[in-house]
Order: structure tokens, then sequence, then C-alpha cells
């Protein structure tokens, strides 16, 4: 096989790699053991590792990505082969399934966003902000975007690469140092007569939900649209659905997602109807088959690139059909009523543990806080709290420069009492 | 079919003009070839546009297809009522159906367009 693509050895084929990436020793595996004792070898290994919500672990990391409880309904449901293995459903007439799930989830996120419409789903909430923003710039006509620091540090980041190379100016507006809620006066100093877009995240990346009607009345002052972001997606079993906003824009890790490492999630984008024609990816709507019965197809599908090439409204015309549906069955699972109570107990884990701790910011929290050590530095207090199976919050330093030897953390229904009071005791 | 007063481009759109203003719509033939239109994204007032640049979207079942200004010149009027009746475009698509008028900036760009006469000569031929 080697000879017919022309090389001499099997290094050959990875010969292109940077020597600095590639591992040149062998494997620290004894040869010729069997299969089975080498899984054996690796399951032992991985139960050593500080797994959020697995091998004893408990854990006070959200930040974007959250250790909430798997109904075991989810994966039932998204293995079917049915849905496991289906190509996008562009032939509705073998596709009803596929198309039924994606309206309903449409449907789910219409009632928890206040939106009107909201398409099939996106890769992420980091990609779902960028693509708001872009939906903003066509509305508007204008081109500046406008986003306050308490967004996600890294969605931020990736508007910020759409941004870069198509001549987008790109501003970002404070927060309150004492409330942790954006800075309404630099927001309105900030917001130009060019500004397409402000964006905003409730709650906010410190955990803290903000005043959306307020944020909008700006925006709409200057002809600007509101992109509301949101990463605990929880919190909308609770908090009033963001009406006010343009274009809501999030992430449904919470939803059922396994965190896996950071990905495959899935992102949403919800709109004003006003806006329809700028929403990004696909959408499933509800129509009659040819003997007038209720039946689903894709829809507005003309500005897709498959149709529209390079005039297309978007290059994300992928959906995550598959992880959206875990979302949906999750949804389904809890309903209107569990959904709330969800939200009310992570609201009230996380105010229990706040309450034992010093917290930073004096606005209404959702559930994560920021909490100052005073006699011990962050990482030691991490260090200390891994020992006892407890991996930490995360030490906001690194995004906010100003605010040293601060932690974020976060409580959620899985968070237990023991665990908690031994993560309050660690500050002390 | 096509009106005498009028002028074309391959492209399928047609313009009147009248008094350095020119009305700009879609061709009975583009309208036919489209199919049924579900949307029309109409230019705003007071947006500069090139001749052969593209200027408005017209959605139908099959595609969203750009139409091209056949004279340069300023939005001075939008045809609104094609975002409630887009199908305008397919019943009318010489009269009710006009997209945009254009004050003209280059007056003599009109006489690069086809006359009635070889416009369906062109069509004879594609």
């Amino acid at each position: 096989m080697l000879d017919t693509i022309g090389l001499s050895k099997i290094e050959d084929l990875v010969a292109h790699l940077p020597k600095a990436v590639r591992y040149d020793k062998p494997l620290a595996i004894a040869p010729g053991r069997s299969e089975y004792d080498i899984l054996d070898y690796f399951k032992e290994r991985g139960s050593e590792n500080a797994a959020a919500g697995g091998n004893g672990y408990a854990c006070f990391l959200g930040a974007g990505v959250y250790n909430h409880y798997r109904p075991v309904m989810v994966d039932t449901v998204v293995s079917r082969g049915e849905f496991l293995t289906s190509y996008t459903p562009y032939q509705a007439e073998i596709s009803q399934g596929t198309l039924t799930a994606i309206f309903e989830f449409q449907s789910m996120i219409c009632q928890l966003t206040g939106m009107d419409v909201a398409n099939a789903s996106m890769y992420d909430a980091s990609t779902a902000v960028p693509e708001a923003a872009m939906m903003a710039i066509r509305a508007t006509g204008r081109s500046h975007i406008l986003t306050a620091r308490t967004v996600h540090p890294e969605y931020r980041e990736v508007l910020h690469t759409y941004t870069q190379h198509q001549g987008i100016p790109l501003d970002e507006f404070g927060y309150d140092a004492t409330s942790g809620l954006i800075d309404i006066e630099d927001l309105s100093r900030s917001i130009t007569k060019d500004t397409a877009a402000v964006i905003i995240q409730t709650p906010n990346f410190f955990g803290i939900v903000e005043n959306v009607k307020q944020a909008a009345a700006i925006a709409h002052e200057h002809g600007a649209l509101l992109v509301v972001v949101f990463s605990e997606a929880v919190s909308l079993g609770l908090l009033e659905p963001p009406r006010d906003a343009d274009i809501v824009a999030g992430e449904l890790q919470s939803f059922a997602i396994p965190p896996s490492y950071g990905g495959p999630f899935a992102g949403v984008i919800a709109c004003k109807e006003k806006w329809i024609r700028q929403i990004p990816g696909r959408l499933a709507g509800e129509t009659k088959d040819a003997n007038g019965n209720r039946a689903f197809c894709l829809t507005l599908a003309t500005r897709e690139q498959h149709i529209r090439r390079e005039k297309a409204t978007s290059n994300i015309c992928t959906n995550q059909a598959l992880i959206a549906l875990m979302a949906t069955v999750f949804l389904a699972v809890y309903g209107k009523q569990g959904l709330r109570e969800l939200a009310v107990q992570n609201l009230s884990k996380a105010h229990y543990l706040a309450g034992k701790t010093k917290t930073i910011f004096s606005g209404p929290f959702f559930n994560e806080f920021v909490v100052r050590s005073e006699f011990k530095g962050i990482a030691e207090i991490n260090r200390e709290l891994e020992a006892k199976k407890i991996i930490g919050g995360l030490p906001l330093e690194k995004f906010y420069p100003e605010l040293k030897n601060t932690m974020l953390l976060c409580c959620t229904e899985m968070s237990r009492k023991p665990q908690m009071d031994l993560v309050a005791e660690a500050f002390a | 079919m096509y009106p005498e007063n009028f002028r074309y481009t391959k492209e399928h759109e047609w313009v009147h003009v009248e008094n350095g203003v020119g009305t700009i719509g879609i061709t009975d033939h583009a309208q036919h070839e489209l199919g049924d239109i579900v949307y029309v994204e109409v230019p705003k007032v007071g947006t500069h546009v090139e001749q052969g640049k593209s200027f408005a979207v017209v959605e139908s079942v099959k595609a969203a297809s750009e139409i091209y200004a056949p004279v340069s010149g300023e939005i001075v009027e939008a045809n609104d009522a094609l975002t409630a009746t887009p199908e305008l475009l397919n019943s009318d698509p010489h009269v009710a159906g006009w997209i945009a008028k254009i004050k003209l900036s280059v007056p003599e760009e009109i006489d690069r367009l086809l006359s009635p006469t070889d416009y369906q000569a062109y069509l004879g031929e594609g």
C-alpha cells in the first residue's frame, strides 16, 4: 500500500507534522497485553480523573459550562438510529421525525426567550454571538458593534475573530465595580449613530442578572439592536424572558449536554419576526402535505449557501441537530414547572454558599457569584479543595486583571451541603 | 407585452424614465422564470446605487436573486407595498410590481440599455 502512494515507511505519513507535537517514545504500556487488559488499565487510570460530576468529585466550576444532571431519557432517545444516523432533512417526505423534533426545539426556544422565531440551532454560544452581531449589521446597515465586558470572555474572543478582518469596529463597555452590572453611563457614552448592535449577557459572566429593559431602551434610542446572550440556560426557567431584545443568542449546554472537554454543544439564535430573513442557518416550518395533513419542512432555505453561494446570509448553515435534540428531550422531561423548580434549586444553593463567603458584587445573581479571598491565594484554595475531591471555581484574573484574588463560583442542583460548607471553609 | 417606452437589461430589469427619475422593476420574463415570489428586499431611500450593481433582492420559492440597477443614481422612492404583497411582481411586473425609483445621476446610461425590440430578440436567442 505504501508503494502505491509512493512512501517507504509508515512514519512518512506523518512526516509533515512538526516534531514538537509528535510523541516519539514508545507508549508506556507493556507489549503483548490483551485488549481487555488494556481497557481495564485505562478505566482504572481514568477513575483518577477529577471529573465534573464523576469519580466522586463535586464541582463548583461554571463559567459557561455547567454541571447539571442529565436525565436517563436523553441518551435513550438520541441514540435511536432514526436520529443518530439520519442525514440533513432535505427530503421532507422521509424526514418527518427529525423535522418534527427541530420544530419542537424551535418552539421551546421561542417560549424560553420570548422571541418570535428561533433557528434549528447553532454550534454553540460563542459562534451564535458573532452571527447575531452580523444579523444586526445587515438589518441596520451600520457597522459598529458594542459589547459589554461582562459577556463571556471567550464569546468576545470569537466575536473579535469574526470582526477583525471585515472592517467592523468592535468596542467594549465596562461594568459597575460595585454592582457587577453593566455600566449604563459607559454604554451611553460609547454608543454612536453607527452602532448596529449592543451586546449584553444575562446572567452575565459574573452570574449577575442584567436589566434588559434599560439596555434595550438605550440601544433603541440610538437606532441599534439589542442582542441578549445567555450561557446558563437553566436561568430561563426562572428569569423573565428577554422580550425587549431584538436578537437572543445563547448556549444550551446546561440542557443535558455533557461538558465533554468543551464541546460539542448547541447554541441558539432567536429573534423578532421582523429580522427573520437575517437569521442564519436553517429553520423548520409547519406546512400541509398533499392530503392536507400537518407536516414539517425546511423553510426560508433560499438564503443558505447551497443555493445562494457567496451571497448566503451566513457560512454557518450547519446546525447541531442531534445535540439540540438532547436539549429538546431535556425540556420535554422537565416541563415548564420542572424547569422552574430546577432553576429555584440552583438559585437557592448558590445563595446558600454565597451567604457564607465574601462576594464582591451587590447585583442580583442566579447560580454564579464572584468571591474574593482575603487570606490565601486562589490557586492555593483550589489545590486544597482538590485534595478534598472538590473542583473549585474559576480564577478571574486571567480574564479581568483588575479582579485580583477572585474566583467565580457556581452551584447547581448537583451541589451538596457538605461540600458547599467545605468550599466556604477553604476561604476562611 | 414589453412597453415601448421602457428600456431593458440583459439581467431582465426594466426602467421607465420620466423627468430624470427612473422607475425600476423586473420583466415579465424574469418573474416567470423565478416562479412564485415570496419576498422582496427593497432598497432604503437615500441609498446611492450604480449601474450594474445589486440594489435589491427578490426571493422566490426557488431562489433568492440579486436585482441589478439598470441606471446609477439615488433611490428616491421604494415600493413598500411589496413587503406585504410581493406577489405583485408575478401578477403585474411592469406596473404595480415596480421596485424602486432612482433619480438618475448619469442620464446617458440609458443609451446603453436595450429597446423592447432588442430585449425580445435577446429573449428569442436565449
